[in-house]
């Protein structure tokens, strides 16, 4: 994340069967934006 | 510090149990002398729990277990109002056995909020809709804590005419359940007594149908001996913490608010999970970024701490808890302290002294 710049989007491919959980956790943990999650795929918007 | 799972024999329970099993090895349903004995002990035994559940002795079983208890009183809830429909409105937050059970009928669950309570609007459409024969609601969450609106949920269901089922192992010895519920469930082993006891209450009035094959298909009870000894010790249990209860539920209490208020101050990117007021008084759950489930269980096992923990990794089915997932927590580096009456101040202290170091550990080993 710090190499992204505050807008950009980050696609994360996970398999982990928490992943759907945790990264929408995350996001909200760090004040970050969960864009959308498809199957294995993840999108999050980097916000501050 | 898992008492959620199990608690250490009270003991009280431990003499009851010798005392059991030196007098009440026998039949009780035998009519002679060392039968009548063991009838007698059994009935002592129901008249105990039944006063601390405020229910009446033949609305009460024992069962093999909690979760023998919980399915019992799905399944045979479901079959007394196969009439009515087939449906079984639930919370997202049930135990998973009160899952399993619903694998069986047509589910209809209904969600919870961030901190792990009730969406009671959602409740009450619910258990208004067609064809509900049975609703299931916890007492309290299991893994987070977080006390459920018994009360008002079982008016919704009153008024629908859906009798209410409650599972009430976390809360049965520790804190009142209110009243309204039509079934109950408990297990011994949550209130110091042994292993392998399950409470079922059937109020008066509510239609149940034993799901298994048996003499009197309308009479709930387990199939077979009961462990008689085991239930003598229950009871001694269950009254013996009962009387207790409420001083201990504030020493508890007030231990878990020093463990939420401590863990948030001193471990970084941590989430301390359920509602930190209507909670139960032992109970406390949180979640730490950057951390292995399994690997933090570990290491306070190696320090003497048993928890336990929701994360994926640590759990037979290597899903993350349905619990943490229906409230929207981060299930990763999840740990559940859930504390009894011999766990004292100094023990807790150490805990929270150890506990930082061993998740900062954790994140370097994973190169953070």
């Amino acid at each position: 994340m710090p190499g992204v710049a505050i807008g950009g989007v980050v696609r994360v491919l996970a398999d982990d069967p928490a992943a759907a959980n945790d990264i929408p956790a995350w996001c909200r943990m760090k004040g970050q934006e969960f864009v959308a999650g498809h199957g294995h795929t993840f999108d999050v918007r980097r916000v501050s | 510090m898992d008492a959620a799972s199990a608690a250490p024999l009270h003991p009280v329970a431990r003499e009851a149990l010798l005392a059991a099993l030196a007098d009440g090895w026998a039949d009780p349903s035998r009519l002679y002398a060392a039968g009548r004995r063991a009838q007698q002990l059994r009935e002592a035994a129901s008249a105990v729990v039944a006063e601390i559940l405020g229910v009446r002795t033949d609305e009460l079983s024992f069962w093999p277990s909690g979760t023998a208890a919980a399915q019992a009183a799905v399944l045979g809830g479901l079959a007394g109002r196969k009439r009515a429909g087939r449906v079984l409105v639930h919370s997202a937050i049930e135990h998973s056995t009160v899952l399993h059970a619903a694998g069986t009928a047509e589910a209809r669950e209904v969600g919870v909020d961030r901190l792990g309570r009730l969406d009671l609007d959602a409740w009450s459409t619910a258990v208004a809709g067609p064809g509900v024969a049975l609703a299931s609601l916890i007492s309290a969450s299991h893994e987070v804590g977080t006390i459920q609106p018994v009360a008002a949920a079982a008016e919704y269901c009153a008024e629908s005419g859906v009798p209410l089922f409650v599972d009430a192992a976390q809360s049965v010895g520790r804190v009142p359940v209110p009243p309204g519920w039509s079934l109950l469930s408990a297990s011994a082993h949550k209130w110091g007594g042994p292993p392998g006891v399950g409470v079922l209450v059937v109020r008066k009035g509510v239609r149940w149908i034993s799901p298994s094959p048996q003499d009197d298909l309308y009479r709930p009870g387990a199939q077979g001996a009961a462990d008689l000894p085991a239930i003598v010790a229950a009871a001694a249990s269950l009254r013996a913490v009962t009387a207790g209860a409420q001083a201990e539920a504030v020493r508890l209490s007030a231990l878990v608010d020093r463990i939420r208020e401590r863990v948030a101050a001193t471990v970084e990117d941590v989430e301390i999970v359920g509602d930190p007021v209507g909670r139960l008084p032992h109970l406390v759950t949180f979640s730490c970024l950057y951390v292995d489930g399994e690997a933090l269980l570990h290491a306070l096992d190696r320090h003497g701490f048993a928890v336990s923990s929701g994360s994926s990794c640590t759990s037979s089915t290597l899903r993350p808890s349905h619990v943490l997932e229906a409230m929207g927590v981060l299930s990763h580096g999840n740990v559940r302290v859930s504390l009894h009456s011999g766990v004292t101040e100094a023990e807790v202290e150490r805990f929270l002294a150890v506990l930082p170091a061993l998740v900062a550990e954790i994140r370097k080993e994973a190169g953070l």
